[in-house]
């Protein structure tokens, strides 16, 4: 019997942990006046690539550099610049690299349009696969 | 035989994609194209370390310099330190560092031990210019003309490779 609860007793203190582990991961804390503020700079961190471990956005990383970058996001949410501003700034210091919403340019056109192709062939793939069927 | 062949597109798909994987194995994208080449070098404004001065862009007007970005916590900075030495001490190119991040204390005993290289050293306490230069990793160094416009830049440690291939042949066109 009392392995028995013992088991379970581990189950259940697994669970506990696992549960109440997630929400003590990094938090950093600005004072902002106002929640969209709050929210605006949630957004931008969390499309702001940081350049340090580069397939991190900011929001999650706890690099210097990224530590930074968020003071200075930050510091431009508080003085009430809107959301192209800032990342205009990043843009022009880093290049489009540093933003998870790549704009459409030369250098970027496979990757706005390579899923189009890759849907397409798809699409005729099965088109062809559907009309040989239908003529059986 | 038709549908060996549709049969062998998905091992054809594959072998593509192996081959562009391995290929793509030397390109380092880590290595980000800087948006700031052909641009002026940003303003700033920095005491330096050692010669109680507080210089700006415009101090290095008139003949090209290179800005060469160093911590002493960073150990690819130490490891390219002989070769900006080397720069440095051949009199072709004013060699200015920019102390990022960094203790004063810590980045005076680097340079005692490992020997001081630079013209001058602007200290970036808060790491302000090099946010504004796009610095994402030191080192990292920036060539820039006498007019104060952004030449060239390498992220990354300086190699004979890169100091024999790109910086001195630029330094020497825009020393003209």
């Amino acid at each position: 019997m009392s392995q028995y609860s013992t088991t379970h007793l581990r189950t259940y203190l697994s669970l506990f942990f696992i549960i109440f582990s997630a929400p003590s991961m990094a938090i950093e804390v600005y004072d902002f006046e106002t929640n969209e503020q709050e929210a605006l700079f949630q957004q931008l961190t969390k499309e702001l690539r940081c350049l340090v471990c580069q397939n991190q956005n900011l929001a999650d990383s706890d690099a210097g550099l990224a530590k930074d970058l968020k003071d200075q996001v930050a510091e431009f949410v508080k003085a009430g610049q809107d959301a192209e501003t800032i990342k205009q700034y990043m843009v022009d210091r880093y290049g489009d690299f540093v933003t998870y919403d790549p704009p459409l340019n030369a250098s970027t056109i496979f990757l706005w349009f390579s899923p189009l192709v890759v849907l397409l062939i798809g699409g005729l793939v099965l088109f062809i696969n559907i009309r040989r069927k239908h003529h059986e | 035989m038709k549908k060996v062949l549709i049969a062998l597109i998905p091992l054809t798909v594959f072998l593509v994609l192996i081959v562009l994987l391995y290929v793509n194995l030397s390109t380092h994208t880590e290595v980000l194209p800087s948006p700031l080449i052909g641009k002026q070098i940003p303003e700033f404004e920095h005491p330096t370390l050692y010669s109680n001065k507080t210089l700006t862009q415009d101090s290095f007007k008139g003949e090209p310099w290179l800005l060469n970005v160093f911590g002493s916590w960073c150990p690819s900075c130490q490891y390219e330190h002989p070769l900006v030495t080397a720069l440095a001490n051949s009199g072709r190119i004013k060699v200015v560092g920019l102390n990022w991040k960094d203790e004063a204390a810590d980045a005076d005993r680097w340079l005692k031990r490992w020997g001081n290289p630079y013209h001058e050293i602007l200290v970036d306490y808060e790491g302000d210019t090099a946010i504004n230069l796009g610095v994402y990793g030191a080192p990292e160094t920036f060539l820039i003309d006498g007019t104060g416009t952004i030449v060239y830049k390498i992220s990354g440690v300086l190699t004979q490779e890169n100091i024999q291939q790109e910086l001195l042949p630029l330094i020497d066109k825009i020393s003209l």
